[in-house]
């Protein structure tokens, strides 16, 4: 099982209702977030273009976030999950370091935390609380093993990208192009 | 100088107070997020009450989540709802942040003065602030009959008050959603077609081949459905047209990006008739079965060639024709988009009638993937007596003034309520619910000299929003979430109907719109029209009566009905009578003929800015609406001011560098009260500047939006009035740069 998510660039909007879904789904505080939109415009008026990109932790496969945790509260959950226990995090930051999309942040209680791809959902069978709500429905979740799964679909006929694939984590964010 | 109604800034006045029941609720603690460490809850744990989002006027049907310490912990699309299907937009989601939002109104508030002549609000119980309303209303009828008492309104809390205005006999009402916004549209869709577009518009986006945009900027204004289904069309390849001066987020996820010179969009819409008629590629059949007027409009357009227009639009003469033959290639399965806030140069209602035509000559009214015949379910009014008949009404402030206008138009009521423009009939009171007049409405001074005018202000709001500064009485309304509202009937594909019920008590002493209402009428003498203890009531003899109950409806928050009034579409060749004067569409308008204004459309030139000078355009954030969200903690977490758009061209001209602060100052010298923060982009023309409508806020007691970013409204002195129903016309405004600030300048010249 691989879990991953694919995001359509094409239609997505910037609108942010992902990040709010996931503020009031995962309790995160306000000033914080674990997801969030990226703005890119390219060339000169009027021949322009410009890309909204829904970003969230990439879940990568090599994943430099958790090998660099000193206690083991960063791990790797079934389906290739990446998450945080709160409670054996230290707050020491390495992982922030570590991490090529500034996915984590210093929550104020004190621990690390970032996306947990909606674990609490997903092992209830649900879909993250983000791609529940998009109203685009340019997000996409799913098992990568299970080739009729939602991202399996969605990567299928498309051209994507992932970012900063030099990095070597091979990230799980598939950006449909 | 003084006037009687000094603005109070709620926080500073009635200090004490006000503090003090701040400290209050900190120790109790108000916020969503109190229990920090606590993780994310099952739904299995958490109970849904059905709601229908307040946040915008579409009004989504939703479930709002408590938790079992009685907290909202999210809001949830109803997946029954043709409104959101499931899905909410970021206001929607972002609800909750209206209600444990520690800024709000918490008791009603009364204006008084204090020994030394200032003003201030004090604290007042519901006894003494609804008894002085009433009084009010008592007065202004005996002194000037009750048709003087005036009704500002907005949303679901503006129907119960027009419904105690209309006990009390009063018809004076206006709201900013008309003149201010898209009033022009629907004086140009029922000369054309007898009949409106409605909202949510009856755009048949989902199975559209072609959708043209003119100015709608869908994706920035999150009118939820139809961004959902603009995204589908997208899937289903369909070709997207927008028309914009500004590379919106449409503009980018189009086919054809037309960047047109702002203001010239008639001639554009005159040159794409011209083609569809001279080409040959309008719909032969349908025009000539449902139409009246084609000779004339050949006749009219003869000159006005895609070259005609490419010298005043700037829009290449192949790209109006490739545009033009994508339209015909795709009817009747063409959508021109009717759009919203329509209010730009005054000759709105004229632009409104060129896309009507254009749809009229595509064949797409009435037909699948264009628009679609929309039905609604009719609520039956809970019994009380008939209303009394008011001598005047808001169609009467002023004769012979906009006679195509279907609702009150909200500067003529400002008018109406200074005597020096001697209307004939005069507003001596208000009452405002749900509007924030000085961030809605164009021309501060027009409304600061009406506000200074009347006798007696009352305001009914969740926040302190700056209106309420200019008030005698201030209400606390209970948010959305809190309060059983008026079942939402809105026309769509299948007519439906949804439930808003109180997920939690009314938070602080807030009440409930129909309460406040209640209250007052129970004041007035008026029981018979609120012959009910609880709102619930009302609600429940109503769904009674259309098959269904409370108890049925708290549990699936939506009910669909089959339709009665026959399909979505026309068949081909049916036989068809519009609700117009010749029974057919009006190409020709001989209602507007007859008001002598241009039957057909014609293009005007509009002013340029002056050197130096930019034209300014406003729009939406998908994250906000208006100036009622900005200070709502979630969504001020997405985006907590705006900023100018500048053209990277203009900003080297000016050495203006990315998130620097300037003061915006505008033709007739009108300079913005806080600074605005450069974005240096290239999605904006060099002639042209952009800015998010709804920021700038004044009163301080909004401790999140208070000085964020800029008001575009300061920035509109300029209103070219439309004619025809008078619309508001505010694009006719240009700006310039103050990289110091003013009010430093004016001290050193001082000094």
């Amino acid at each position: 099982m691989r879990y991953a998510m694919a995001i359509d660039t094409k239609k997505c909007v910037g609108c942010g209702d992902c990040v709010v879904a996931c503020q009031t789904e995962n309790n995160v505080p306000h000033g914080y977030c674990r997801d969030w939109i990226v703005e890119r415009v390219d060339g000169t008026y009027p021949s322009l273009s410009l890309e909204f990109r829904s970003e969230r932790c990439n879940h990568c496969d090599n994943s430099p976030c958790v090998r660099c945790c000193p206690t083991g509260a960063s791990h790797i959950e079934e389906g290739g999950i990446v998450t945080v226990t709160h409670h054996k995090c230290i707050g020491c930051g390495a992982c922030i370091q570590s991490c090529p999309y500034d996915a984590r942040y210093s929550h104020p209680d004190g621990y690390v935390d970032k996306c947990t791809f909606c674990l609490h959902r997903v092992q209830k069978g649900q879909k993250t609380a983000c791609v529940d709500v998009c109203p685009t429905k340019c997000l996409h979740f799913g098992d990568l093993d299970d080739p009729n799964s939602d991202v399996s679909l969605a990567i299928k006929d498309r051209s994507w990208k992932v970012l900063a694939p030099e990095a070597g984590t091979k990230p799980q964010l598939y950006f449909l192009t | 100088m003084k006037t009687r109604r000094d603005f109070i800034k709620i926080s500073t006045a009635g200090a004490g107070a006000a503090a003090i029941s701040f400290k209050a609720l900190g120790s109790k603690g108000f916020g969503l997020f109190e229990s920090k460490t606590e993780g994310p809850v099952s739904d299995e744990d958490l109970t849904p009450y059905p709601t229908y989002c307040e946040v915008c006027f579409w009004k989504c049907a939703a479930w709002a989540y408590v938790d079992k310490n009685g907290t909202i912990r999210k809001v949830v699309g109803n997946k029954n709802d043709p409104h959101c299907n499931g899905r909410l937009c970021p206001r929607g989601t972002g609800g909750v942040g209206m209600v444990y939002d520690e800024d709000r109104l918490k008791t009603p508030l009364i204006r008084d003065t204090r020994k030394d002549g200032t003003q201030y609000f004090r604290e007042a119980t519901w006894d003494e602030a609804l008894n002085k309303v009433a009084d009010k209303m008592k007065e202004v009828k005996e002194k000037y009959g009750p048709e003087a008492f005036g009704l500002f309104n907005h949303g679901t809390p503006g129907g119960h008050f027009h419904h105690l205005l209309r006990a009390y006999g009063s018809e004076s009402n206006a709201e900013p959603a008309f003149a201010n916004c898209r009033g022009p549209r629907s004086s140009a869709y029922f000369s054309t077609f007898g009949a409106y577009v409605g909202s949510p518009e009856c755009t048949d986006i989902r199975d559209t081949k072609c959708l043209v945009l003119i100015g709608s900027h869908l994706g920035e204004n999150m009118h939820n459905s139809q961004v959902q289904e603009m995204s589908d069309a997208i899937d289903n390849g369909a070709t997207i047209i927008t028309v914009d001066p500004r590379f919106s987020t449409a503009a980018a996820h189009s086919n054809h990006w037309l960047p047109i010179k702002p203001s010239t969009d008639i001639a554009l819409l005159m040159a794409w008739i011209h083609v569809l008629i001279y080409e040959g590629l309008y719909d032969k059949d349908y025009v000539e079965q449902y139409t009246f007027g084609l000779d004339y409009l050949k006749d009219h357009v003869k000159n006005m060639t895609p070259e005609w227009a490419y010298g005043i639009t700037t829009i290449e003469p192949e790209e109006i024709r490739r545009t033009a033959r994508a339209m015909a290639d795709a009817a009747p399965a063409v959508i021109i988009h009717p759009g919203r806030h329509v209010v730009w140069y005054g000759d709105d209602t004229q632009r409104g009638r060129a896309m009507a035509i254009l749809t009229a000559l595509l064949g797409s009214w009435g037909k699948r993937g264009g628009l679609y015949f929309p039905e609604g379910v009719s609520v039956p009014a809970y019994p009380h007596p008939h209303f009394p008949e008011p001598k005047w009404t808001w169609k009467d402030w002023n004769e012979d003034r906009y006679p195509l206008a279907t609702m009150g138009i909200t500067t003529e009521a400002l008018k109406a309520s200074i005597p020096r423009y001697n209307y004939k009939h005069q507003l001596k009171a208000w009452l405002v619910a749900g509007t924030n007049l000085p961030l809605s409405m164009p021309d501060k001074p027009l409304f600061k000299e009406a506000a200074d005018s009347v006798e007696f202000i009352a305001v009914m709001d969740t926040m302190p929003m700056d209106i309420t500064g200019y008030a005698d009485v201030v209400f606390p309304e209970a948010t959305y979430l809190e309060r059983y509202d008026v079942i939402r009937s809105a026309a769509n594909r299948e007519p439906n109907i949804a439930l808003r019920m109180p997920a939690i008590e009314p938070k602080y002493d807030s009440k409930p719109g129909w309460w406040i209402a209640k209250q007052i009428g129970e004041r007035l003498g008026l029981h018979d029209y609120f012959n009910y203890d609880d709102y619930s009531e009302v609600i429940d003899w109503q769904l009674k009566q259309l098959g269904t109950s409370l108890e049925e409806m708290k549990k699936i928050g939506v009910k669909k009905y089959p339709r009665k009034t026959g399909p979505l579409y026309m068949g081909d060749g049916e036989d068809y009578n519009f609700n117009t004067t010749t029974g057919k569409i009006e190409l020709y308008s001989v209602d507007f003929a007859d008001h002598g204004f241009d039957p057909i459309p014609n293009y005007t030139k509009h002013p340029e800015p002056p050197q130096n000078f930019y034209r300014l355009i406003y729009g939406r954030a998908p994250m906000h609406t208006f100036s009622r969200t900005s200070n709502n903690p979630n969504l001020s977490d997405l985006m907590s001011e705006n900023s100018v758009w500048v053209n990277p061209k203009v900003a080297d001209l000016w050495g203006l560098k990315n998130g620097q602060e300037v003061w915006l100052k505008n033709q007739d010298d009108a300079i913005t009260s806080f600074p605005i923060k450069v974005r240096i982009t290239e999605r904006i023309r060099w002639d042209s500047v952009y800015m998010v409508h709804g920021f700038g806020h004044k009163n301080k007691k909004l401790s999140r939006a208070f000085g964020k970013g800029a008001a575009d409204t300061e920035m509109i002195t300029n209103v070219a009035v439309d004619p025809i129903m008078g619309g508001t016309g505010m694009r006719g405004n240009f700006i310039t740069f103050l990289t110091e600030d003013p009010a430093l300048e004016e001290k050193e010249v001082k000094a």
